[in-house]
């Protein structure tokens, strides 16, 4: 019973430390121009994929009706009437990945328009998966713990 | 694990639940909420995010009801749902008041083969193939919740009780699935009281209250899947028998003799519409949205026929395979049939957590459109109360992922943790429980891990 308690507590310990402790990353950063264009309900590239420290520099352009663009974890909104082009400038600092969504309401489906702005790399993906191999490695070992027991 | 019993834990709940007032006071109210949704629905603007009535059905109300009314109080939604109130009250001739006599209906029989969860399977995958339409349309939201009122009307017609809540809403069917999960149950205190007690207040009624109109018999239940919690049993019980128990959760997962083929389809079917609409509203994938709302009706039809074959032959046959192995290493007697439907009872907690962690990828989000609807309903440009221009805010966006792994994390663990129980059911030695839950867990894991990718990868 003691030893299982013990399982239970270094297993979420582990888990915490592999979610929340932080690692340095180092990269040379560059540059990079992206041309964004939005049309109802998706935009195009619907994936923008860049280093974490990297600048991005996006032009932001409508083909049909006004959009916009908010980026989340950012903060930065904007929006494009067609045939204009927007220039949405920053530094990608911080790591995972950042839904951009309209924020200009455009339609039926506009709650769902949506893209992806994927900072690398993604420690953050990383880590949910690691925490959650961890926890499915303890939770089998907890479980194997039973032997010769009563599991309820 | 202990139960703690509400009802002598804190006294005052229980004059309250005996109130033949408490029911009619929340159905009411939700009633009027209902009532605004239609007229919203239907005279309001088209706009979805501007309109009442999506915001306050499809965020607002959906949140409450999967981040927290089901997980923390199983059913507590039917409790107060007006959807069957129209039909219940002609029923009884009454709102408040516990009228004599039976029942007013024209007592037909409701067929033995629909009392179970097929009904409500269908249902719901057949709102689901259309949920894009649903959600983004104002007057779509309103006939539907029409639909369901003047089906329930229509049954409670027909058939005595709560024929439609039990067997046909398409919202009762998961509910009840997930209610499973719940710290919360209606329960006898001690069966044995109502073994002896001929009288059976609580299945024929008295002058406190009606026989159960979820048609069960407190005496008998062990789990929450088609209570209701509408408290006709706290008010009838003349024995003192009724208990409503804080328990440790999901513990109606391990009733073996109650798991079902259509509850486990119900399972399957939530788990997949789970993944599907991670992938299709929140993806960056705009043909996706394109073919779910119809833009053509060639590419709804493959969508809509792709989404049923994922949903009932894909990730079921995905699982029976699995549940083969299961049988084949474990050496487990039962049919893989049998496994199938008693391991399906895993995907219980996993189906809950997806759909906790997609519900927060859109509510916090779009949680600030409540505000403006708030003040002007319609979209016609009232402003209520002064929250009309409030703007699109998203909250907690740099928050959802953590609670997002941390909700399918505990799901996939607790999940894993039922496996084992589930395998220990029908296993003789430690070992062969302890093998037969690693297929399972493996299949866990990948429908975990696609989750994953879909919401942060
Ligand atoms: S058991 Fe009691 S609370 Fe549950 S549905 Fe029946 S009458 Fe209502
Ligand atoms: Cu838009």
């Amino acid at each position: 019973m003691k030893a299982r308690l013990i399982i239970v507590v270094i297993v979420l310990a582990l888990m915490m430390v592999v979610m929340l402790v932080p690692i340095p990353y180092l990269s040379k950063p560059r540059t990079h121009h992206i041309t964004l264009d939005s049309q109802r309900y998706e935009y195009d590239p619907g994936r923008l994929e860049v280093h974490q420290g990297d600048t991005v520099i996006i032009d932001f352009t409508a083909s049909d009706v006004v959009h916009g663009f908010y980026l989340e974890g950012y903060g930065i909104e904007t929006r494009v009437e067609p045939g204009l082009t927007k220039r949405i400038e920053f530094v990608a600092d911080k790591p995972g990945k950042f839904r951009f969504r309209c924020s200009v309401t455009c339609g039926s489906m506009h709650p769902f328009m949506i893209g992806e702005l994927v900072v690398g790399p993604n420690t953050t993906l990383y880590r949910a998966a690691a925490t959650m191999l961890i926890g499915i490695a303890g939770t089998l070992i907890y479980l194997w713990s039973f032997k010769g027991e009563q599991h309820e | 694990m202990t139960k703690i019993d509400l009802l002598t834990a804190a006294p005052w709940l229980k004059p309250i639940l005996r109130s033949r007032l408490f029911q009619p006071v929340l159905m009411l109210a939700t009633l009027a909420f209902f009532v605004m949704v239609i007229l919203t629905g239907l005279f309001g603007t088209p706009a979805g995010n501007r309109n009442f009535g999506i915001v306050f059905v499809w965020i607002v109300w959906w949140a409450l009801l999967m981040i927290i009314m089901v997980p923390f109080m199983g059913r507590i939604w039917c409790t107060m749902c007006p959807i069957p109130a129209p039909g219940e009250w002609l029923q009884r001739r009454g709102i408040v008041k516990r009228t004599s006599g039976k029942l007013s209906t024209l007592r037909w029989r409701f067929p033995k083969r629909f009392r179970n969860m097929w009904l409500q399977n269908i249902g719901f995958l057949g709102v689901a193939i259309f949920s894009a339409i649903i959600l983004t349309h104002p007057d779509v939201t309103a006939f539907v919740l029409l639909g369901f009122i003047l089906t329930g009307i229509v049954l409670s017609i027909l058939y005595e009780n709560r024929v439609f809540c039990r067997y046909v809403c398409p919202v009762g069917g998961f509910i009840g699935l997930y209610s499973m999960m719940a710290p919360l149950e209606v329960r006898v205190k001690d069966p044995s009281v109502c073994v002896t007690h001929t009288p059976k207040d609580c299945i024929i009624g008295n002058e406190q209250g009606y026989g159960c109109p979820w048609m069960l018999y407190p005496g008998g239940m062990q789990r929450n899947t088609y209570c209701g919690m509408c408290m006709e049993c706290v008010k009838t019980c003349t024995q003192n028998n009724i208990v409503i128990n804080v328990r440790s959760i999901g513990s109606d997962l391990t009733v073996a003799k109650e798991r079902r083929l259509d509850e486990a389809y119900k399972a399957f079917i939530m788990l997949g519409c789970a993944i599907l609409y991670s992938a299709v509203l929140l993806g960056p994938w705009g043909w996706m949205k394109d073919w779910a709302s119809m833009e053509s009706v060639a590419n709804w039809l493959i969508y809509a026929a792709g989404f049923l074959f994922i949903n009932l032959v894909v990730l079921p046959g995905a699982f029976a395979l699995t549940t083969g192995l299961t049988r084949r290493l474990s050496k487990q007697t039962l049919s893989t049939r049998e496994l199938f439907t008693h391991y399906a009872y895993v995907l219980v907690p996993l189906g809950l957590a997806a759909w906790i962690a997609f519900s927060f990828g859109f509510a916090l989000v779009n949680g600030s459109y409540a505000l403006v609807v708030l003040s002007d309903p319609f979209g016609f440009g009232w402003d209520l109360f002064g929250t009309r221009d409030t703007a699109w805010q998203p909250v907690g966006t740099t928050l959802i992922p953590f609670l997002q792994t941390g909700i399918l994390t505990a799901g996939l663990l607790f999940a894993i943790n039922t496996a084992y129980k589930i395998a220990a059911q029908y296993s003789q030695t430690h070992r062969q429980a302890f093998i037969a839950t690693l297929p399972v867990t493996g299949f866990m894991t990948m429908v975990t891990f696609i989750l994953l990718g879909l919401y942060l990868g």
